[in-house]
Protein backbone atom coordinates (compact mmCIF):
# COMPACT_ATOMS: atom_id res chain seq x y z
CA UNK A 1 0.00 0.00 0.00
CA UNK A 2 1.06 3.81 -0.87
CA UNK A 3 -0.09 6.96 -0.52
CA UNK A 4 0.66 9.03 -2.66
CA UNK A 5 0.43 12.66 -2.54
CA UNK A 6 0.65 15.25 -5.31
CA UNK A 7 1.00 19.21 -5.57
CA UNK A 8 -0.69 20.73 -8.32
CA UNK A 9 -1.74 23.87 -10.02
CA UNK A 10 -5.51 24.54 -8.92
CA UNK A 11 -6.75 25.13 -12.29
CA UNK A 12 -5.60 21.59 -13.38
CA UNK A 13 -7.72 19.72 -10.88
CA UNK A 14 -10.12 19.29 -13.13
CA UNK A 15 -7.96 17.42 -15.69
CA UNK A 16 -6.58 15.19 -13.12
CA UNK A 17 -9.74 14.35 -11.94
CA UNK A 18 -11.32 13.30 -15.49
CA UNK A 19 -7.52 11.19 -15.86
CA UNK A 20 -8.03 9.25 -12.10
CA UNK A 21 -11.27 8.65 -13.27
CA UNK A 22 -10.63 6.85 -16.77
CA UNK A 23 -7.97 4.73 -14.49
CA UNK A 24 -10.80 4.24 -11.80
CA UNK A 25 -9.44 5.91 -9.12
CA UNK A 26 -12.34 7.74 -7.37
CA UNK A 27 -11.20 8.22 -3.83
CA UNK A 28 -9.41 10.80 -2.92
CA UNK A 29 -9.11 14.49 -0.76
CA UNK A 30 -8.39 17.62 -1.82
CA UNK A 31 -6.89 20.00 0.29
CA UNK A 32 -6.02 24.34 -0.24
CA UNK A 33 -2.52 24.53 0.36
CA UNK A 34 -0.19 27.29 0.06
CA UNK A 35 3.88 26.68 -1.46
CA UNK A 36 7.17 27.72 -2.69
CA UNK A 37 8.99 26.05 -5.66
CA UNK A 38 10.91 26.75 -8.37
CA UNK A 39 7.98 29.27 -9.39
CA UNK A 40 9.53 32.44 -8.46
CA UNK A 41 5.91 33.65 -7.47
CA UNK A 42 4.75 36.95 -8.18
CA UNK A 43 4.54 40.88 -6.90
CA UNK A 44 0.94 42.38 -5.25
CA UNK A 45 0.66 46.36 -4.68
CA UNK A 46 -1.63 47.62 -1.93
CA UNK A 47 -2.10 51.37 -1.95
CA UNK A 48 1.54 51.64 -4.03
CA UNK A 49 3.39 49.40 -1.49
CA UNK A 50 4.46 46.58 -3.61
CA UNK A 51 5.16 42.96 -1.69
CA UNK A 52 6.46 39.83 -3.13
CA UNK A 53 4.41 36.95 -2.90
CA UNK A 54 6.17 34.01 -2.57
CA UNK A 55 3.70 31.13 -1.68
CA UNK A 56 1.17 30.32 -4.47
CA UNK A 57 -1.56 28.43 -3.98
CA UNK A 58 -1.53 25.09 -5.35
CA UNK A 59 -3.39 21.88 -4.24
CA UNK A 60 -2.92 18.94 -2.63
CA UNK A 61 -4.11 15.39 -3.14
CA UNK A 62 -4.20 12.16 -1.13
CA UNK A 63 -4.50 9.18 -2.41
CA UNK A 64 -3.81 5.81 -1.00
CA UNK A 65 -3.53 2.91 -3.20
CA UNK A 66 -2.90 -0.76 -3.36
CA UNK A 67 0.11 -1.33 -4.93
CA UNK A 68 -1.21 -2.26 -8.62
CA UNK A 69 -2.76 1.20 -8.77
CA UNK A 70 0.69 3.17 -7.71
CA UNK A 71 2.18 3.76 -11.61
CA UNK A 72 -2.17 4.27 -13.14
CA UNK A 73 -2.42 6.41 -10.45
CA UNK A 74 0.90 8.67 -10.56
CA UNK A 75 0.62 8.84 -14.43
CA UNK A 76 -2.67 9.85 -14.52
CA UNK A 77 -1.79 12.47 -12.38
CA UNK A 78 1.03 13.18 -14.60
CA UNK A 79 -1.09 13.34 -17.49
CA UNK A 80 -3.77 15.92 -16.14
CA UNK A 81 -1.17 18.28 -14.92
CA UNK A 82 1.68 18.66 -17.04
CA UNK A 83 1.59 21.83 -19.10
CA UNK A 84 5.97 21.40 -19.12
CA UNK A 85 6.48 24.56 -17.69
CA UNK A 86 7.73 25.44 -14.22
CA UNK A 87 5.48 25.15 -11.55
CA UNK A 88 3.25 22.19 -12.87
CA UNK A 89 3.88 20.51 -9.25
CA UNK A 90 5.09 16.94 -7.53
CA UNK A 91 3.91 14.07 -6.39
CA UNK A 92 5.36 12.00 -3.47
CA UNK A 93 4.78 7.62 -3.15
CA UNK A 94 5.38 6.97 0.70
CA UNK A 95 4.43 3.80 1.99
CA UNK A 96 1.59 2.89 3.93
CA UNK A 97 2.02 1.02 7.31
CA UNK A 98 -2.15 0.41 7.69
CA UNK A 99 -5.48 1.32 6.16
CA UNK A 100 -8.56 0.98 8.39
CA UNK A 101 -12.56 1.53 7.48
CA UNK A 102 -14.13 2.90 10.72
CA UNK A 103 -17.40 1.52 9.22
CA UNK A 104 -16.81 -2.04 8.89
CA UNK A 105 -13.39 -2.31 10.68
CA UNK A 106 -11.55 -3.70 7.78
CA UNK A 107 -8.26 -3.36 7.65
CA UNK A 108 -5.33 -3.50 4.98
CA UNK A 109 -5.95 -3.64 0.84
CA UNK A 110 -9.35 -4.30 1.80
CA UNK A 111 -10.19 -1.24 3.35
CA UNK A 112 -8.41 1.05 0.34
CA UNK A 113 -10.25 -0.12 -2.54
CA UNK B 1 -58.50 66.64 -0.41
CA UNK B 2 -55.75 67.09 -2.19
CA UNK B 3 -56.80 69.73 -3.81
CA UNK B 4 -56.99 71.26 -1.06
CA UNK B 5 -53.54 70.48 -0.10
CA UNK B 6 -52.45 72.20 -2.78
CA UNK B 7 -54.54 75.12 -2.03
CA UNK B 8 -53.37 75.53 1.13
CA UNK B 9 -50.06 75.21 -0.30
CA UNK B 10 -50.35 77.68 -2.41
CA UNK B 11 -51.70 80.71 0.14
CA UNK B 12 -48.51 79.69 2.18
CA UNK B 13 -46.30 80.34 -0.12
CA UNK B 14 -48.11 83.57 -1.99
CA UNK B 15 -48.40 84.81 2.17
CA UNK B 16 -44.33 84.03 2.78
CA UNK B 17 -43.82 85.72 -1.26
CA UNK B 18 -45.49 88.62 -0.07
CA UNK B 19 -42.79 89.12 3.16
CA UNK B 20 -39.71 87.65 2.33
CA UNK B 21 -39.35 87.85 -1.96
CA UNK B 22 -41.14 90.55 -2.96
CA UNK B 23 -39.70 90.72 -6.16
CA UNK B 24 -40.58 87.25 -7.15
CA UNK B 25 -43.82 86.79 -6.16
CA UNK B 26 -43.93 83.12 -5.73
CA UNK B 27 -47.08 80.94 -7.15
CA UNK B 28 -48.67 77.59 -7.74
CA UNK B 29 -46.76 76.84 -10.66
CA UNK B 30 -43.38 78.13 -8.80
CA UNK B 31 -43.96 75.49 -6.04
CA UNK B 32 -44.76 72.71 -8.74
CA UNK B 33 -42.04 73.29 -10.75
CA UNK B 34 -39.36 73.12 -7.70
CA UNK B 35 -41.04 69.51 -6.38
CA UNK B 36 -40.60 68.77 -10.18
CA UNK B 37 -36.89 69.46 -9.48
CA UNK B 38 -36.81 67.74 -6.08
CA UNK B 39 -38.36 64.73 -7.33
CA UNK B 40 -36.42 64.19 -10.71
CA UNK B 41 -33.35 64.80 -8.20
CA UNK B 42 -34.13 62.30 -5.60
CA UNK B 43 -34.82 60.00 -8.60
CA UNK B 44 -31.66 60.65 -10.13
CA UNK B 45 -30.00 59.77 -6.68
CA UNK B 46 -32.05 56.59 -6.62
CA UNK B 47 -30.84 55.61 -10.25
CA UNK B 48 -27.23 55.97 -8.62
CA UNK B 49 -27.60 53.69 -6.44
CA UNK B 50 -28.23 50.67 -8.89
CA UNK B 51 -24.39 51.16 -9.72
CA UNK B 52 -23.60 49.80 -6.31
CA UNK B 53 -26.38 47.37 -7.03
CA UNK B 54 -24.80 46.25 -10.29
CA UNK B 55 -21.43 46.15 -8.93
CA UNK B 56 -22.91 44.01 -6.07
CA UNK B 57 -24.71 41.12 -8.13
CA UNK B 58 -21.36 40.85 -10.96
CA UNK B 59 -19.54 40.74 -7.98
CA UNK B 60 -21.59 37.77 -5.99
CA UNK B 61 -22.01 35.96 -9.39
CA UNK B 62 -18.78 35.70 -10.54
CA UNK B 63 -15.54 33.94 -8.96
CA UNK B 64 -13.05 35.81 -5.66
CA UNK B 65 -10.42 36.15 -7.70
CA UNK B 66 -12.31 38.92 -10.27
CA UNK B 67 -13.71 40.90 -7.42
CA UNK B 68 -11.56 43.44 -7.81
CA UNK B 69 -11.67 43.76 -11.59
CA UNK B 70 -15.78 43.53 -11.93
CA UNK B 71 -15.70 46.40 -8.92
CA UNK B 72 -13.03 48.75 -10.78
CA UNK B 73 -15.33 47.93 -14.03
CA UNK B 74 -18.23 49.42 -12.35
CA UNK B 75 -16.84 52.37 -10.82
CA UNK B 76 -14.75 53.52 -14.02
CA UNK B 77 -17.65 53.28 -16.58
CA UNK B 78 -19.53 55.26 -14.20
CA UNK B 79 -16.59 57.37 -14.19
CA UNK B 80 -16.02 57.94 -17.96
CA UNK B 81 -19.34 57.48 -18.74
CA UNK B 82 -20.39 60.70 -16.90
CA UNK B 83 -17.88 63.08 -18.34
CA UNK B 84 -18.16 61.57 -21.76
CA UNK B 85 -21.63 61.87 -21.52
CA UNK B 86 -21.67 65.81 -19.95
CA UNK B 87 -19.39 66.70 -22.39
CA UNK B 88 -20.95 65.20 -25.73
CA UNK B 89 -23.45 62.36 -24.95
CA UNK B 90 -26.46 64.86 -23.44
CA UNK B 91 -25.98 67.23 -26.38
CA UNK B 92 -26.25 64.19 -29.27
CA UNK B 93 -29.22 62.61 -27.17
CA UNK B 94 -31.27 66.11 -25.94
CA UNK B 95 -29.22 68.99 -28.47
CA UNK B 96 -32.03 70.55 -31.29
CA UNK B 97 -31.66 67.65 -33.46
CA UNK B 98 -30.55 67.34 -37.16
CA UNK B 99 -32.71 64.54 -37.97
CA UNK B 100 -30.49 61.92 -36.23
CA UNK B 101 -28.79 63.19 -33.66
CA UNK B 102 -28.86 66.51 -31.44
CA UNK B 103 -26.22 69.13 -32.19
CA UNK B 104 -26.46 71.49 -29.21
CA UNK B 105 -25.57 72.11 -25.46
CA UNK B 106 -22.49 69.94 -25.73
CA UNK B 107 -20.91 70.52 -22.44
CA UNK B 108 -24.20 72.29 -21.34
CA UNK B 109 -22.74 75.14 -23.71
CA UNK B 110 -25.50 77.83 -23.74
CA UNK B 111 -27.17 76.92 -19.77
CA UNK B 112 -26.44 79.26 -17.23
CA UNK B 113 -24.91 78.01 -13.84
CA UNK B 114 -27.74 78.01 -11.61
CA UNK B 115 -31.08 77.38 -11.24
CA UNK B 116 -31.86 75.94 -15.01
CA UNK B 117 -34.32 72.91 -15.51
CA UNK B 118 -31.06 71.54 -17.87
CA UNK B 119 -28.81 70.87 -14.85
CA UNK B 120 -31.35 68.69 -13.16
CA UNK B 121 -32.34 66.94 -16.42
CA UNK B 122 -28.44 66.21 -16.93
CA UNK B 123 -27.78 64.25 -14.03
CA UNK B 124 -31.47 62.56 -14.06
CA UNK B 125 -29.98 61.32 -17.59
CA UNK B 126 -26.24 60.89 -16.46
CA UNK B 127 -27.29 57.99 -14.32
CA UNK B 128 -29.65 56.90 -17.09
CA UNK B 129 -26.48 56.27 -19.30
CA UNK B 130 -23.93 54.88 -17.22
CA UNK B 131 -26.99 52.57 -16.18
CA UNK B 132 -26.86 51.30 -19.76
CA UNK B 133 -23.34 51.11 -19.62
CA UNK B 134 -22.41 48.83 -16.46
CA UNK B 135 -24.86 46.47 -18.19
CA UNK B 136 -22.11 44.84 -20.48
CA UNK B 137 -19.80 44.59 -17.43
CA UNK B 138 -21.49 41.20 -16.04
CA UNK B 139 -21.78 39.69 -19.26
CA UNK B 140 -17.82 40.17 -19.95
CA UNK B 141 -17.05 39.06 -16.75
CA UNK B 142 -13.84 36.90 -15.54
CA UNK B 143 -11.94 37.62 -19.24
CA UNK B 144 -11.74 41.04 -20.17
CA UNK B 145 -8.57 43.24 -20.01
CA UNK B 146 -9.57 46.54 -18.55
CA UNK B 147 -8.09 49.01 -21.07
CA UNK B 148 -10.02 47.69 -23.58
CA UNK B 149 -13.38 47.81 -21.34
CA UNK B 150 -12.38 50.84 -20.58
CA UNK B 151 -12.65 51.98 -23.83
CA UNK B 152 -15.89 50.66 -24.20
CA UNK B 153 -17.55 52.34 -22.09
CA UNK B 154 -16.37 55.54 -23.49
CA UNK B 155 -17.68 54.88 -26.99
CA UNK B 156 -21.14 53.64 -25.11
CA UNK B 157 -21.86 56.96 -23.57
CA UNK B 158 -20.13 58.97 -26.24
CA UNK B 159 -21.86 57.78 -28.96
CA UNK B 160 -23.85 53.93 -29.10
CA UNK B 161 -26.32 55.24 -26.17
CA UNK B 162 -26.84 58.90 -26.86
CA UNK B 163 -28.03 58.39 -30.45
CA UNK B 164 -30.48 55.79 -30.10
CA UNK B 165 -31.82 57.45 -27.18
CA UNK B 166 -32.29 60.98 -29.56
CA UNK B 167 -34.35 58.91 -31.67
CA UNK B 168 -36.60 58.01 -28.74
CA UNK B 169 -36.28 60.42 -26.34
CA UNK B 170 -35.01 63.97 -27.74
CA UNK B 171 -38.20 65.33 -27.30
CA UNK B 172 -38.36 65.48 -24.04
CA UNK B 173 -35.60 68.47 -23.95
CA UNK B 174 -34.69 70.36 -27.50
CA UNK B 175 -34.31 66.96 -29.66
CA UNK B 176 -36.41 65.01 -31.39
CA UNK B 177 -36.18 61.71 -33.65
CA UNK B 178 -38.06 59.45 -35.72
CA UNK B 179 -38.83 56.68 -33.62
CA UNK B 180 -41.05 59.14 -31.08
CA UNK B 181 -42.72 60.99 -33.91
CA UNK B 182 -43.42 57.31 -34.99
CA UNK B 183 -45.42 57.54 -31.38
CA UNK B 184 -43.04 54.77 -29.86
CA UNK B 185 -43.63 53.95 -26.11
CA UNK B 186 -40.83 53.55 -23.87
CA UNK B 187 -41.39 55.19 -20.66
CA UNK B 188 -38.20 54.46 -18.64
CA UNK B 189 -36.48 53.20 -20.88
CA UNK B 190 -37.23 49.05 -21.31
CA UNK B 191 -35.61 49.61 -25.08
CA UNK B 192 -33.80 52.55 -24.72
CA UNK B 193 -31.35 52.12 -21.71
CA UNK B 194 -31.67 47.81 -21.29
CA UNK B 195 -32.19 46.20 -24.23
CA UNK B 196 -29.30 49.08 -25.56
CA UNK B 197 -26.61 47.69 -22.86
CA UNK B 198 -28.38 44.07 -23.36
CA UNK B 199 -27.71 43.68 -27.11
CA UNK B 200 -24.08 45.56 -26.68
CA UNK B 201 -23.61 42.94 -24.16
CA UNK B 202 -24.54 39.91 -25.91
CA UNK B 203 -21.96 41.18 -28.82
CA UNK B 204 -19.39 41.76 -26.04
CA UNK B 205 -19.70 38.43 -24.96
CA UNK B 206 -19.77 37.14 -28.64
CA UNK B 207 -16.94 38.42 -29.50
CA UNK B 208 -15.31 37.54 -26.65
CA UNK B 209 -15.94 33.95 -26.16
CA UNK B 210 -16.56 32.12 -23.23
CA UNK B 211 -14.56 31.54 -20.30
CA UNK B 212 -11.98 29.28 -20.09
CA UNK B 213 -13.56 25.70 -18.61
CA UNK B 214 -17.07 26.93 -19.20
CA UNK B 215 -17.58 24.48 -22.00
CA UNK B 216 -16.41 21.00 -21.94
CA UNK B 217 -14.56 18.75 -24.63
CA UNK B 218 -18.37 18.06 -25.80
CA UNK B 219 -19.72 22.04 -25.27
CA UNK B 220 -21.71 20.68 -22.75
CA UNK B 221 -21.83 23.92 -20.57
CA UNK B 222 -20.26 23.77 -16.55
CA UNK B 223 -21.05 25.69 -13.59
CA UNK B 224 -18.81 28.10 -12.58
CA UNK B 225 -20.37 28.77 -9.28
CA UNK B 226 -20.20 32.41 -8.17
CA UNK B 227 -18.43 33.11 -5.44
CA UNK B 228 -20.99 35.23 -3.17
CA UNK B 229 -24.77 34.63 -3.24
CA UNK B 230 -25.65 36.86 -0.44
CA UNK B 231 -23.89 39.97 -1.99
CA UNK B 232 -25.50 39.39 -5.20
CA UNK B 233 -29.18 39.45 -3.31
CA UNK B 234 -28.06 42.34 -1.49
CA UNK B 235 -27.48 44.26 -5.20
CA UNK B 236 -30.35 42.89 -6.42
CA UNK B 237 -32.43 44.45 -3.45
CA UNK B 238 -30.57 47.61 -4.26
CA UNK B 239 -31.35 47.78 -7.83
CA UNK B 240 -35.25 47.02 -6.91
CA UNK B 241 -34.88 50.04 -4.02
CA UNK B 242 -33.25 52.20 -7.40
CA UNK B 243 -36.21 51.51 -9.88
CA UNK B 244 -38.54 52.79 -7.84
CA UNK B 245 -36.43 56.02 -8.96
CA UNK B 246 -35.72 54.59 -12.69
CA UNK B 247 -39.70 54.23 -13.77
CA UNK B 248 -41.59 56.78 -11.39
CA UNK B 249 -38.76 59.14 -11.88
CA UNK B 250 -39.00 59.04 -15.18
CA UNK B 251 -42.57 61.49 -14.98
CA UNK B 252 -39.94 64.22 -14.04
CA UNK B 253 -42.92 65.65 -12.40
CA UNK B 254 -43.99 65.29 -8.57
CA UNK B 255 -47.74 64.29 -9.21
CA UNK B 256 -50.01 61.60 -8.23
CA UNK B 257 -48.44 59.27 -10.70
CA UNK B 258 -45.34 58.58 -9.57
CA UNK B 259 -46.87 56.68 -7.00
CA UNK B 260 -48.78 54.90 -9.70
CA UNK B 261 -46.14 53.91 -11.30
CA UNK B 262 -44.29 52.76 -8.26
CA UNK B 263 -47.06 50.26 -7.80
CA UNK B 264 -46.87 48.49 -11.01
CA UNK B 265 -43.08 48.61 -10.83
CA UNK B 266 -43.03 46.47 -7.50
CA UNK B 267 -46.24 44.69 -9.04
CA UNK B 268 -43.94 43.12 -12.03
CA UNK B 269 -40.84 42.51 -9.86
CA UNK B 270 -42.83 40.58 -7.37
CA UNK B 271 -44.40 38.78 -10.30
CA UNK B 272 -41.31 38.19 -12.19
CA UNK B 273 -38.90 36.69 -8.77
CA UNK B 274 -42.22 34.54 -8.27
CA UNK B 275 -42.77 33.35 -11.98
CA UNK B 276 -38.79 32.41 -12.49
CA UNK B 277 -38.27 30.89 -9.29
CA UNK B 278 -41.40 29.18 -10.17
CA UNK B 279 -40.09 28.33 -13.59
CA UNK B 280 -36.73 27.30 -12.27
CA UNK B 281 -38.30 24.95 -9.81
CA UNK B 282 -40.42 22.69 -12.36
CA UNK B 283 -37.59 22.89 -14.89
CA UNK B 284 -34.84 22.39 -12.77
CA UNK B 285 -36.07 20.66 -9.75
CA UNK B 286 -35.33 23.61 -6.96
CA UNK B 287 -36.10 27.03 -6.32
CA UNK B 288 -32.88 28.45 -7.65
CA UNK B 289 -32.10 31.52 -5.70
CA UNK B 290 -29.43 32.92 -8.68
CA UNK B 291 -32.46 32.41 -10.76
CA UNK B 292 -35.23 34.04 -8.49
CA UNK B 293 -32.72 37.13 -8.29
CA UNK B 294 -32.30 37.66 -12.14
CA UNK B 295 -36.55 37.20 -12.22
CA UNK B 296 -36.73 40.20 -9.96
CA UNK B 297 -34.59 42.46 -12.61
CA UNK B 298 -36.40 40.59 -15.44
CA UNK B 299 -39.49 42.07 -14.30
CA UNK B 300 -38.61 45.39 -13.33
CA UNK B 301 -37.06 45.65 -16.84
CA UNK B 302 -39.99 44.50 -18.46
CA UNK B 303 -42.61 46.85 -16.79
CA UNK B 304 -40.02 49.81 -17.11
CA UNK B 305 -41.41 51.02 -20.70
CA UNK B 306 -45.16 50.23 -19.95
CA UNK B 307 -44.90 51.41 -16.30
CA UNK B 308 -46.98 54.45 -16.61
CA UNK B 309 -49.91 53.41 -19.40
CA UNK B 310 -51.19 50.09 -18.05
CA UNK B 311 -53.27 48.45 -15.13
CA UNK B 312 -52.25 47.14 -12.17
CA UNK B 313 -53.21 43.61 -13.56
CA UNK B 314 -51.54 44.10 -16.63
CA UNK B 315 -48.41 44.95 -14.89
CA UNK B 316 -48.60 41.86 -12.82
CA UNK B 317 -49.00 39.91 -16.39
CA UNK B 318 -45.86 41.75 -17.25
CA UNK B 319 -43.54 40.94 -14.85
CA UNK B 320 -44.60 37.02 -14.86
CA UNK B 321 -43.44 36.40 -18.66
CA UNK B 322 -40.28 38.59 -17.77
CA UNK B 323 -39.92 36.37 -15.37
CA UNK B 324 -40.24 33.10 -16.97
CA UNK B 325 -38.76 34.13 -19.94
CA UNK B 326 -36.04 35.22 -18.17
CA UNK B 327 -34.96 31.57 -17.31
CA UNK B 328 -35.96 30.14 -20.48
CA UNK B 329 -33.37 32.68 -22.15
CA UNK B 330 -30.46 32.22 -19.72
CA UNK B 331 -30.69 28.65 -20.26
CA UNK B 332 -30.77 28.94 -24.53
CA UNK B 333 -27.80 30.92 -23.93
CA UNK B 334 -26.04 28.76 -21.87
CA UNK B 335 -26.90 25.34 -23.43
CA UNK B 336 -28.05 25.66 -27.20
CA UNK B 337 -26.24 28.89 -28.36
CA UNK B 338 -23.18 28.76 -26.21
CA UNK B 339 -22.92 32.44 -25.56
CA UNK B 340 -21.21 32.62 -21.85
CA UNK B 341 -22.77 35.70 -20.10
CA UNK B 342 -22.02 35.03 -16.20
CA UNK B 343 -24.42 37.40 -14.59
CA UNK B 344 -27.89 36.73 -16.89
CA UNK B 345 -27.40 40.51 -18.33
CA UNK B 346 -28.46 39.40 -22.14
CA UNK B 347 -31.42 37.74 -20.61
CA UNK B 348 -32.30 40.24 -17.71
CA UNK B 349 -31.64 44.00 -20.51
CA UNK B 350 -31.94 42.81 -23.41
CA UNK B 351 -34.05 39.86 -24.08
CA UNK B 352 -36.82 41.35 -20.96
CA UNK B 353 -36.26 44.80 -22.37
CA UNK B 354 -37.82 43.68 -25.51
CA UNK B 355 -40.20 41.62 -23.85
CA UNK B 356 -41.10 44.84 -22.23
CA UNK B 357 -41.25 47.16 -24.86
CA UNK B 358 -43.41 44.59 -26.78
CA UNK B 359 -45.95 44.83 -23.90
CA UNK B 360 -46.47 48.27 -24.18
CA UNK B 361 -47.97 47.70 -27.42
CA UNK B 362 -50.10 44.84 -26.09
CA UNK B 363 -51.31 46.38 -22.67
CA UNK B 364 -51.22 50.36 -22.75
CA UNK B 365 -54.57 51.19 -21.61
CA UNK B 366 -55.16 53.85 -24.80
CA UNK B 367 -53.23 52.43 -27.59
CA UNK B 368 -53.07 48.87 -26.40
CA UNK B 369 -53.96 45.39 -29.03
CA UNK B 370 -56.07 44.27 -26.03
CA UNK B 371 -57.29 47.46 -25.24
CA UNK B 372 -58.83 47.67 -28.67
CA UNK B 373 -55.94 50.08 -30.22
CA UNK B 374 -55.65 47.48 -32.99
CA UNK B 375 -52.05 46.61 -34.69
CA UNK B 376 -50.69 50.12 -35.18
CA UNK B 377 -49.04 50.60 -31.70
CA UNK B 378 -47.31 46.92 -31.89
CA UNK B 379 -46.26 47.12 -35.02
CA UNK B 380 -44.12 50.54 -34.08
CA UNK B 381 -43.60 48.98 -30.66
CA UNK B 382 -41.70 46.20 -32.84
CA UNK B 383 -40.16 48.97 -34.93
CA UNK B 384 -38.30 50.10 -31.84
CA UNK B 385 -37.14 46.74 -30.73
CA UNK B 386 -35.69 45.71 -33.77
CA UNK B 387 -33.92 49.35 -34.11
CA UNK B 388 -32.42 48.77 -31.14
CA UNK B 389 -31.15 45.10 -31.66
CA UNK B 390 -30.03 46.28 -35.32
CA UNK B 391 -27.99 49.31 -33.67
CA UNK B 392 -26.68 48.28 -30.34
CA UNK B 393 -25.67 44.62 -31.69
CA UNK B 394 -24.43 45.77 -35.06
CA UNK B 395 -22.44 48.61 -33.54
CA UNK B 396 -21.37 46.33 -31.04
CA UNK B 397 -20.02 44.03 -33.04
CA UNK B 398 -17.87 46.39 -34.95
CA UNK B 399 -16.53 48.18 -31.80
CA UNK B 400 -15.37 45.20 -29.62
CA UNK B 401 -13.71 43.71 -32.82
CA UNK B 402 -12.05 46.95 -32.93
CA UNK B 403 -11.09 47.38 -29.81
CA UNK B 404 -9.94 43.56 -30.08
CA UNK B 405 -8.00 43.97 -32.85
CA UNK B 406 -6.34 47.15 -31.40
CA UNK B 407 -5.80 47.64 -27.61
CA UNK B 408 -7.30 44.09 -26.81
CA UNK B 409 -10.22 42.76 -25.21
CA UNK B 410 -9.16 39.33 -23.80
CA UNK B 411 -6.53 38.65 -21.12
CA UNK B 412 -4.23 35.60 -21.71
CA UNK B 413 -5.49 32.07 -20.49
CA UNK B 414 -2.84 32.51 -17.83
CA UNK B 415 -4.06 35.52 -16.52
CA UNK B 416 -7.88 34.41 -16.55
CA UNK B 417 -6.64 31.04 -14.20
CA UNK B 418 -4.57 33.12 -12.32
CA UNK B 419 -7.48 35.84 -11.86
CA UNK B 420 -8.05 39.48 -13.05
CA UNK B 421 -7.40 40.40 -9.80
CA UNK B 422 -3.97 39.65 -9.45
CA UNK B 423 -3.18 39.94 -13.20
CA UNK B 424 -4.96 43.34 -14.02
CA UNK B 425 -4.60 45.18 -10.83
CA UNK B 426 -2.18 43.77 -8.68
CA UNK B 427 -3.76 42.91 -5.66
CA UNK B 428 -6.69 40.47 -3.68
CA UNK B 429 -10.18 40.86 -3.22
CA UNK B 430 -9.70 39.03 0.14
CA UNK B 431 -6.53 39.39 1.86
CA UNK B 432 -5.88 37.09 4.39
CA UNK B 433 -7.86 34.36 3.07
CA UNK B 434 -6.91 31.51 0.31
CA UNK B 435 -10.14 31.30 -2.04
CA UNK B 436 -10.59 28.08 -2.83
CA UNK B 437 -10.85 28.18 -6.93
CA UNK B 438 -10.01 25.04 -9.09
CA UNK B 439 -11.58 26.88 -12.38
Amino acid sequence: MKLIIAYIQPHKLNDVKAELTKEEVAKMSVTNSLGAGAQKGYTESYRGVKFDVNLLKKVRLEIAVNQEFVDKTVDAIIRGARTGEIGDGKIFVLPLEDCIRIRTGQRGGDAIG
Amino acid sequence: MRQKKYLLTAVLVLLMAGTALAETPETADTVQINLNVVWTLVAAILVFFMQAGFAMVEAGFTRGKNAINILMKNLMDFSVGSLAFFLVGFGLMFGQTNGLFGTTLFGMSGVEPGTDWNWTFLIFQTVFAATAATIVSGAMAERTKFVGYLAYSFFITLLIYPIFGSWAWGGLLDGGGWLENMGFLDFAGSTVVHSVGGWLALAGAIVLGPRLGKYDKDGKPRAILGHNIPIAALGVFILWFGWFGFNPGSTTEGDGMIGYIAVTTNLAAAAGAVMAMATAWALLKKPDASMALNGALAGLVAITAPCDGVSPMAAILIGAVGGVLVVLSVLFFDHIVKIDDPVGAISVHGVCGAWGTISAGLFNMEYGLFYGGGFAQLGVQLVGVLAAFAWAFGLGLVMFMLISKTIGLRVSAEEELKGLDIGEHGMEAYGGFQIFSTT
